[in-house]
């Protein structure tokens, strides 16, 4: 005879509840992106999710543990999702399966399955096709404002399945503001560059103030809740913000980006509420997920400053990973009834 | 004494539903005199009494049943008279689910006190009021059941009394409805163990959200007039009542890792043992009943008792009235600490301070354990600021060295960490395997090192035998040196002549010797030997016939001869 062990009780928050909440605070975000680039997210989303859920059922049916016991914890769902977001919406369909695969299929069953992959899935999908598809990746297409009119669903699905619309790709796509304010090449004072560019919004990158606006809500949201931490998120936000106040000098024409504009442009808050969070990957003690937000938040700002990709999220994320269990040895806190 | 005194709050800690107000919709209750009683006469982690009676024994309420066999000693007493008609080996109310030596007392009806002579405290001292709580067997009530007496003894420059009145696990109101009736007797307790420890000062913590109870501890406290008594209202979470918790709430201090609060001046009881402590020595009563909460959704009458120690479980679940049909499970204890019990057929003890016969409704059994996502919630759970992810992961894969580093021993299981655990994940059952586990490591370590220990012992003193044999034989040899050189001073004389005879001799002896020690054929050798002398003799002898025949046919005749 066998008895459980105390405790009797729980308070009834589960993994599956915290995927499900952390996707429902993904909505804000994810409708502002859909309103401005259109059809094409929604494709990716839609998409990726399929193709998430479909992976990881075939992999847990070849490791033949119990299908639908681990596809209810939505973890799988949530780095389809995450991934999608962070997809161009002129992605082509192969793009996302092969992102898929290398997210599912090698970061994350090849190493053990949920809880034990070192490095966040959905990151190691992203950069995997950065690297390897550069020009897909980088090929945005330009928000709501910037184009009288976004792509229409058919051009889109068209755009999908490979085939370039008959009107031409160059009408709906180009550098996004990080990038193009990157390669300004020191010719303009900042003012002017925001004067002079149609991907300025109010106070970062048209467009993309709103998204991250979105993200930052649903992020707030999951603070309030208590499902993630504040430490990475104001770690992250905080380095990054000191960084580019660093890297500020006012607006010259050798300035780089001001902290408003790195806070609300590019993939910022997505990844400090919702990527850099993922428990699995990132150090697990209060004082480690600051130096791991922070750490983050520092790579952040130096790959778009002084690197050749516009953003660098997915990199500083799989970088910060790598530093974990340095992170976690070292911060391990002080015990009741130990001195330091 | 009124004043809002200033608290330590935990940083850590839960905030489970406190299901408390059920059982306290009625007064404290009793049973009928059960009629047979199953008194476990061991101390809980204990599994030898020395028998104080024998079966067949008249016995009255109060009585000596059993002394503890190891320090710190604990007594049982009868809880009724009557008579004892079994001594044995029975399951009680314990985590390891094995049985306990038990007293089984066929009570007579009467219920006839032998009470000791009462104790006024203000007269007696220190010593004999110590001694009174050791004969009337009291452990802490609280949950552990430590000999009371044990604690007062190590108690070294006492400073700070601390009385816990939080009892912060859900479901349990023991404690709450104690102060509700009696507080005036818990106070009286107080009383005794300021007597006898005179501190500085005596906090009382209580957790907000029990008016009833701290009115009318407020009232006890207020007529006994101790300007050193102080209550202390702190916030209601889990494990506010932990002693070392409960400490760090009311005074800030943190007593350290593998110390004890008695070794710092700080002595914390808890209010039903205070009340104990009241009824010996005001009263000279044993230690034979206790308050007792039975509650849970399965019962249609939850409440408090006052209950004899041995009382059948099955007896107070039908006096609460159990819808046997509902039950899933029954808990000694709160739900975050408690043990299950595998059924009702199972004595009330002094630690059974709570049972939970429960519903799945109310406490659902969990699902099935999921992977750690490392999310750390555990850890802002836990009230010793352990990290139980990283304990979970070491624990399950053996790596003991790395969950001692981690400080494995600092976890008091109380289960706030698989509380929170949103992959429900039995966290304290992997840390009490990995302790059981590390405990068996070092004992090991520890035999081994004891056997080297002796086995270097034991090299050294062969080593030391054979220099002392060494020394012994160089002595003997420059005595022996220094006596010939003291004869070959004395030159030659009588005795060398002796000497040299006596040499010749020798030389002869070992001559013969030698010669008889020559190595003696074996049987097998001497019978070769004879057949080859045979042999020998054989061959000589053809030979020389054969040199006769030759001799022979020299001359013709000798042919005929032959033929």
């Amino acid at each position: 005879m066998t008895l459980p062990s105390s405790p009797h009780g729980h308070r009834g928050l589960s993994v599956s509840q915290v995927m499900r909440l952390v996707l429902l605070a993904l909505v804000p975000g994810a409708t502002a992106l859909i309103h401005f680039f259109g059809w094409g997210v929604l494709l990716n989303l839609v998409w990726l999710s399929a193709l998430a859920v479909g992976f990881e059922a075939l992999v847990l049916r070849k490791r033949k543990l119990p299908v639908a016991f681990h596809l209810r914890d939505c973890s799988a769902l949530l780095t389809g999702i995450l991934l999608a977001l962070a997809l161009p919406p002129t992605a082509p369909w192969w793009l996302g399966l092969c992102g898929i695969f290398f997210a599912i299929v090698v970061a994350k069953h090849c190493y053990g399955g949920l809880g034990h992959n070192p490095f966040n899935p959905a990151m190691v999908g992203y950069a995997v096709l950065l690297v390897a598809f550069p020009l897909e990746m980088t090929r945005w297409s330009l928000p709501l404002g910037a184009v009288p009119a976004l792509p229409t669903f058919w051009d889109s699905l068209a755009t999908f399945f490979g085939g370039e619309p008959f009107f031409g790709i160059d009408t709906y796509t180009g550098a996004t503001l990080l990038d193009s304010f990157r390669q300004r090449e020191g010719a303009q004072l900042v003012s002017e560059f925001r004067a002079a560019s149609p991907l300025s919004g109010n106070f970062a990158a048209l467009g993309w103030e709103w998204v991250n606006l979105g993200f930052l809500m649903g992020g707030a949201w999951l603070l309030y809740k208590r499902v993630i931490g504040w430490h990475i998120p104001a770690a992250f936000l905080g380095a990054l913000a000191l960084c580019s106040a660093f890297g500020w000098d006012g607006g010259s024409s050798s300035s780089l980006g001001s902290p408003l504009m790195h806070l609300f442009s590019g993939a910022t808050m997505l990844g400090a509420f919702f990527i850099a969070t993922d428990p699995v990957t990132a150090s697990t003690t209060p004082r480690g997920r600051l130096i791991y937000g922070a750490l983050i938040g520092t790579l952040v700002f130096v790959l778009r400053s002084f690197s050749d990709y516009p953003d660098g999220l997915a990199f500083a994320v799989l970088l910060g990973n790598l530093a974990v269990p340095l992170i976690d040895r070292y911060t391990v806190p002080r015990t009741f009834g130990h001195s330091k | 004494m009124n004043a809002k005194s200033k608290t330590w709050p935990l940083p850590n800690a839960i905030h489970p539903p406190a299901h408390k107000a059920q059982s306290l919709r009625e007064a404290i209750r009793t049973l009928p005199l059960p009629e047979r009683l199953i008194i476990p006469l061991t101390q809980p982690g204990h599994h030898d009494a020395k028998l104080c009676v024998q079966v067949g024994d008249e016995v009255l309420k109060g009585q000596l049943l059993a002394r503890g066999t190891v320090q710190p000693e604990s007594l049982c007493h009868a809880s009724s008279s009557g008579t004892v008609v079994d001594i044995a080996w029975l399951p009680v109310p314990n985590a390891s689910g094995l049985p306990e030596l038990c007293a089984v007392l066929e009570t007579d009806g009467r219920d006839e006190w032998h009470r000791l002579p009462s104790l006024d405290p203000s007269t007696v001292d220190a010593a004999t009021l110590l001694e009174r709580i050791a004969e009337a067997g009291i452990g802490g009530l609280g949950g552990a059941g430590y000999p009371t007496a044990a604690k007062l003894s190590a108690l070294r420059e006492p400073h700070t009394l601390i009385i816990n009145a939080c009892e912060c696990e859900p479901f349990i109101t023991a404690d709450e409805a104690l102060l509700r009736e009696r507080a005036d007797e818990v106070v009286a307790g107080i009383g005794v163990l300021l007597r006898m420890t005179e501190p500085t000062r005596c906090l009382i913590g209580i957790e907000e959200g029990k008016p009833q109870a701290l009115s009318a501890l407020r009232t006890a406290v207020d007529a006994c007039n101790d300007s050193r008594i102080e209550i202390v209202v702190v916030p209601a979470c889990y494990p506010s009542g932990g002693e070392r918790q409960l400490i760090y709430q009311l005074t800030g201090i943190e007593i350290a890792a593998g110390r004890y609060p008695v070794e710092q001046g700080i002595l914390c009881q808890n209010v039903g043992t205070c009340h104990a402590i009241a009824r010996a020595v005001l009263h000279g009563e044993a230690l034979v009943s206790r308050i007792v909460t039975v509650t849970g959704a399965a019962l249609q009458k939850p409440g408090n008792f006052e209950v004899l120690i041995g009382t059948p479980l099955a007896s107070l679940l039908d006096v609460c009235e159990l819808d046997g049909a509902k039950l899933s499970r029954l808990i000694q204890g709160g739900p975050l600490m408690g043990v299950q019990l595998p059924h009702a057929d199972l004595p009330v003890r002094k630690t059974s301070n709570c049972f939970i016969a429960t519903t799945e409704g109310e406490l659902p059994t969990p699902p099935p354990a999921r992977e750690c996502i490392r999310c750390g919630m555990c850890s802002a759970a836990c009230p010793a600021f352990l990290l139980p992810q990283q304990l979970y992961a070491y624990a399950r894969v053996r790596d003991l060295e790395q969950t001692e580093r981690h400080n494995l021993w600092d976890c008091i299981e109380c289960g706030a960490c698989a509380y929170v655990c949103p992959s429900h994940i039995p966290l304290v059952q992997y840390f009490r395997a990995a302790k059981g586990e590390l405990s068996d490591f070092h004992a090991k370590q520890a035999m081994a090192a004891h056997s080297r220990v002796r086995f270097e012992f034991h090299q050294a003193r062969k080593l030391e035998e054979r220099e002392q044999e060494e020394q012994r034989r160089r002595e003997r040899a420059a005595l022996l040196k220094q006596k010939q050189d003291a004869a070959a001073a004395a030159g030659p004389s009588a005795q060398d002549a002796v000497a040299a005879a006596l040499a010749r001799v020798q030389a002869k002896k070992a001559a013969q010797q030698q010669e008889s020690a020559a190595p003696q054929p074996t049987p097998q050798e001497v019978i070769q030997a004879a057949l080859a002398r045979v042999n020998a003799k054989k061959a000589a002898r053809k030979a020389a016939e054969r040199a006769a025949q030759q001799g022979e046919a020299s001359k013709p005749d000798a042919d005929d001869d032959k033929s």
